[in-house]
């Protein structure tokens, strides 16, 4: 049985429960390499495919598009040719015999969001995995600790992974002082006081990374290494029209061509993506702490924190990956990049290439850490 | 209370009077050339209540008015100009001719409108109140109604409300004797208005309404009362329109003489300044200046009420909302 | 994940955080407390359903019990709104209008108007409707059309806990007069909403599920029998479209037209009766201004001309239902010229 492989309804952050199937990229009879795309389902929060774990021949689909099914459903079967078919439908009736969804026990047994007062502010983050030197993921302008839906859980599996709202950000206080990346440097490096991490291994995205590295520029004993995703920090340019159309935005109509920048597949920004970004933006004081930053750090549709050399002058290991199409912040700040590091473009994603390009991202991200 | 009127306060009643009195005498002529649109409702003969209470309010202190509402507003301190270019649907009118004048009102002096609701102010003035007391401000808030209001449930609901908040509001029955064409010893189940304070749990007191002296003295303890919290009262003052319900009324309802025996016998203004000359408060010569003085100001106001331009169209969709 | 509340809570909260951030913000009804003049427990109602539970203790003297007297307190709080307050006044159930209608109409409605653009009443008629309680003609109408007729006045109905909250907050601060309705089906509904405080703007709808093949426009309660329909629908291969108008009045005219621009189909859920209804004005609102995108009649799904019915044989039948919504759907896609 082991050359069976199911495929499975995955479950993308903490409150999928079902998921939609759009369309099989794959056909029965498909050869299939691993990491390729087989897939292609939706939970009400995004769209995403589902990658092939193993390889083999798509033997069996047991969803049709359109069809709804609960958490780890079976969606399908890869096998080699050779696996004989009778094989395979026992493997089938038994994943269906045995399958017991979701249920809300699980569900609240799982890990949950916490938070914790640093300083005068109240940080919102969650915590999954124990062991090793912490990783902590940091989510760009506008963004929260679900950005790394498709991360968290699976960098979680071999050590401890603490994703943050940043000030201003998800459910953290919203004040975000005078906006510099200094300033929410210190509340990273406080938080880490709060919750004991001497020392982290810092992946941060967008703004995230630039506050990654303003971290290791303050307290360079304090940071392992640095994962840099379609980070600032690296370069003077970004796309300052996105960044007042995304402040400005008031409504779905507005917010939405906005999203569409962040895909290198515009049609991943679902409906619920839309309603949740204009949910944080309608919170009192998010405005005020998105145009506090936006005219700190990228005033006039320019970067106004490069810190490229100072934080290759540390020598920490540092891991660099762009979306080839990132249409925020050019793709060419990741070769920019005057110190040593691992620097990787993933073609045809864009800047929300850590869910666009999930599964590589997670690889080369735990290859680096480790 | 008499002895608060100055000089100073005789002449400004007496002018307050004087401008109403010509205001609406103004208006009864020009109405009847047909250039005024729409009806209006005149106060004449009623001056001394609207003045006589008015004369004890501050521009923070509220009243809600009625259809025949010019005389509050007057008294009240609303701009005569702006108020004539109202009635004439003007552009320049306090409600920039989109109210007229059913509905003249100047919130930041405190009048909450001229009202086409029969009974419509009540609850307001309640409102208004309750915001005065919970705002810890020693402002009264007064509700004008007639005889015709007086029958409808919003007073008795207001009335009710502002015994059980212990409100600063003070309820005002002008009882011109008719609802309409209506008589209020048909229309008006008990003797007097002020009858009924007792059942609602505040004094109820009645007053001569062509007196000014009388009802500025009678509002002036219920108003103190009110602003030092002793609750609200039931004035009821007894007075008698000259023209018509509005303008175009025969008054058949009325017995043939029964307007011209009233201002033969009780006129407020005629009765006024008898007192005062008589008492050497005041001379004739200060009197007819005043005279004088208002009717070149009604003469303006007319003036510039004719001349004045008509709302545009796009006016029409403005005013509506805050923001929608 | 955000933390779950009842439509109810939601409520509550949207009045206790505005209570707090601002002074002039009162809260008046019968028996919003309740209690008052009687020896045993103040705040021993809340509210008759209890929506305004805990708030008197929190707000001393700002949480203001009233006598029956719908037209006294009603106009009250209109008349405090043009004095510094900013009242939120329960007209316990929309029914109970009759009483105190001119005070809304005649009276907060047109001061804007009347007054030439210098008065604001930034009053709040907080109001329950509809059908289900099994409460009869009386107490179970839905009459949001009949203010929405009115201008100058905002008609509100959120759907979930979410709009809840943040289209009170919204109203609240509104400086013009808003009714506030909420479904008495919906208070025991939970959902997501934040703790911190946020508004939902007025006059723009809530694409509840996106669809290509058909729209549904709906309101209030029946938003959740639409979306149920939707999905229904959905394993036959109907993709509809579920817009919560969530405001009648300003009405987000350009997201209905837009949607049935894009899918030729209308299907219209409103639990009101139907003539003068909101189903009927945004037919004829599509009918007139994207008549050239449809591709069959509009349907209308709406209670029967008839007052609700006390007996739950006859409300059962009497609120529209997730099959008459999916028969319409139905009727709708196979119509053929």
């Amino acid at each position: 049985m082991s050359e069976i492989t199911l495929v499975t309804m995955p479950k993308w952050g903490l409150s999928m429960e079902q998921g939609k199937v759009n369309c099989w990229l794959k056909q029965v009879g498909d050869a299939i390499k691993r990491g390729e795309e087989i897939v292609e389902v939706e939970s009400e929060k995004i769209a995403g495919a589902v990658e092939a774990a193993a390889d083999g021949i798509m033997r069996r689909q047991l969803a049709a598009a359109e069809d709804t099914l609960p958490v780890g459903g079976l969606l399908g079967v890869i096998a080699a040719a050779d696996v004989p078919d009778a094989e395979i439908d026992a493997a089938v009736a038994d994943a269906l015999a045995n399958f017991k969804p979701l249920t809300a026990d699980d569900e609240s047994s799982g890990a949950s969001p916490e938070k914790i007062q640093v300083g005068n502010r109240s940080i919102r983050y969650l915590k999954r995995g124990e062991g090793g030197t912490p990783v902590i993921l940091i989510h760009g302008f506008g963004g929260d600790l679900n950005n790394w839906l498709f991360n968290h859980e699976a960098l979680a599996n071999s050590r401890t992974v603490y994703a943050v709202d940043l000030p201003g950000h998800g459910e953290s206080t919203k004040d975000v002082g005078s906006g510099a990346l200094s300033e929410l440097a210190d509340a990273l490096l406080c938080f880490m006081d709060a919750v004991g991490v001497d020392k982290a291994n810092l992946v941060g995205h967008s703004m995230g990374a630039g506050v990654a590295m303003a971290a290791a520029v303050q307290a360079p004993a304090r940071v392992e290494s640095l994962t840099l995703i379609c980070g600032a920090g690296l370069g003077a340019e970004i796309n300052g029209d996105y960044i007042q159309g995304f402040v400005g935005a008031a409504n779905r109509n507005a917010i939405k061509p906005q999203l569409m920048k962040l895909f290198g597949d515009a049609s991943l920004v679902t409906r619920q993506l839309v309603e949740d970004i204009m949910k944080y933006k309608r919170i009192e004081g998010v405005d005020a702490a998105l145009r506090t930053l936006s005219s700190a750090l990228f005033a006039d549709g320019r970067q106004q924190s490069v810190l490229r050399d100072q934080v290759a002058a540390l020598g920490k290991p540092v891991l660099i990956i762009w979306g080839e199409a990132d249409q925020i912040i050019p793709v060419a700040h990741a070769r920019a990049y005057t110190g040593k590091a691992q620097v990787e473009v993933i073609a045809g994603k864009g800047h929300m290439v850590q869910m666009e390009a999930a599964n590589e991202v997670n690889q080369l991200i735990k290859q680096f850490l480790s | 209370m008499a002895s608060e009127l100055t000089k100073d306060r005789l002449l400004q009643a007496y002018r307050t009077m004087r401008t109403i009195r010509d205001f609406e005498d103004r208006l009864h002529a020009d109405f009847a050339t047909g250039e005024i649109p729409g009806f209006v409702h005149l106060y004449a003969g009623e001056e001394a209540s609207a003045t006589g209470i008015c004369m004890h309010l501050g521009k923070d202190d509220y009243i809600a008015s009625t259809h025949r509402g010019h005389g509050h507003c007057i008294a009240k301190g609303v701009d005569v100009m702006g108020m004539m270019a109202e009635i004439w649907g003007k552009k320049t009118g306090t409600c920039r001719g989109k109210g007229g004048s059913m509905h003249i009102a100047d919130l930041s002096l405190g009048m909450m409108g001229a009202n086409g609701i029969v009974g419509g102010g009540g609850p307001l003035i309640c409102g208004a109140a309750l915001a005065m007391k919970l705002r810890k401000l020693d402002d009264v808030a007064i509700c004008f109604f007639g005889d015709g209001a007086s029958n409808q449930g919003t007073i008795f609901e207001a009335l009710n409300l502002a015994t059980v908040w212990n409100l600063p509001a003070i309820f005002v029955a002008e009882n011109n004797g008719y609802a309409e064409a209506t008589s209020s010893k048909y229309s008006v189940a008990c003797d007097n208005i002020a009858d009924r304070a007792s059942a609602f749990g505040m004094p109820g007191v009645i007053v001569d309404g062509f007196d000014f002296f009388a009802v500025h003295e009678a509002a002036g303890e219920a108003i103190e009362r009110a602003r030092k919290g002793g609750g609200p009262t039931l004035l009821e003052v007894k007075l008698s329109r000259y023209y018509g319900h509005f303008e175009g009324d025969q008054q058949k309802y009325r017995a043939p003489n029964e307007v011209a025996h009233i201002k033969e016998a009780k006129d407020c203004l005629t009765t006024f300044a008898k007192r005062v000359t008589g008492a050497g408060q005041l001379t004739q010569a200060e009197l007819s200046a005043i005279d004088a003085e208002v009717a070149a100001l009604i003469e303006e106001s007319v003036r510039r009420a004719k001349s004045d331009p008509k709302p545009a169209a796009a006016d029409l969709m403005t005013d509506v909302y805050v923001s929608y | 994940m955000a933390r779950k509340i009842t439509y109810q809570q939601a409520i509550n909260e949207a009045l206790a955080q505005e209570m707090a951030r601002d002074s002039s913000v009162i809260v008046m009804g019968e028996d919003n407390h309740g209690g008052e003049g009687s020896p045993g427990e103040q705040d021993a109602w809340g509210g008759v359903l209890g929506v305004t539970k805990g708030l008197y203790h929190k707000f001393p003297g700002r949480v203001i019990d009233t006598p029956i007297s719908e037209s006294g307190f009603i106009g009250a709080a209109i008349g405090a709104a043009t004095n510094g307050l900013r009242p939120v006044a329960e007209l316990m159930f929309v029914d109970f209008m009759g009483v105190c209608f001119d005070q809304i109409f005649n009276q907060a409605a047109k001061f804007r108007y009347m007054f030439g653009g210098k008065a604001e009443t930034p009053v709040v008629i907080r109001t329950m409707y509809g059908a289900g309680f099994r409460a009869a003609a009386q107490h179970s109408q839905c009459l949001y059309s009949l203010f929405t007729h009115i201008p100058g006045l905002k008609v509100v109905m959120p759907a979930t806990p979410y709009d809840a909250k943040g289209m009170l907050i919204q109203a609240i601060r509104d400086n013009d007069p808003v009714i506030f309705m909420e479904h008495k089906m919906l208070y025991t509904l939970e959902g997501e909403v934040p703790e911190e405080s946020y508004t939902v703007p007025f006059g723009e709808a809530n694409v509840v599920r996106e669809g290509d093949d058909i729209t549904v426009v709906t309101l209030g309660r029946m938003v959740h029998l639409a979306d149920q329909a939707a999905q229904a629908m959905q394993k036959n291969g109907v993709h509809v479209e579920v817009i919560d108008l969530r405001t009648t009045s300003p009405l987000d005219e350009a997201t209905v037209l837009e949607s049935v621009e894009r899918t030729g189909r209308l299907v219209v859920v409103d639990e009101s009766n139907p003539r003068c209804s909101m189903a009927s004005d945004i037919a004829g609102l599509v009918a007139q201004k994207a008549f050239g995108a449809l591709k069959a009649p509009i349907e209308q799904v709406t209670a029967p001309h008839v007052p609700p019915p006390f007996s739950d044989a006859l409300e059962d039948i009497y609120i529209p239902t997730v099959a008459d919504i999916q028969g319409a759907i139905g009727r709708v896609m196979e119509f053929r010229r």
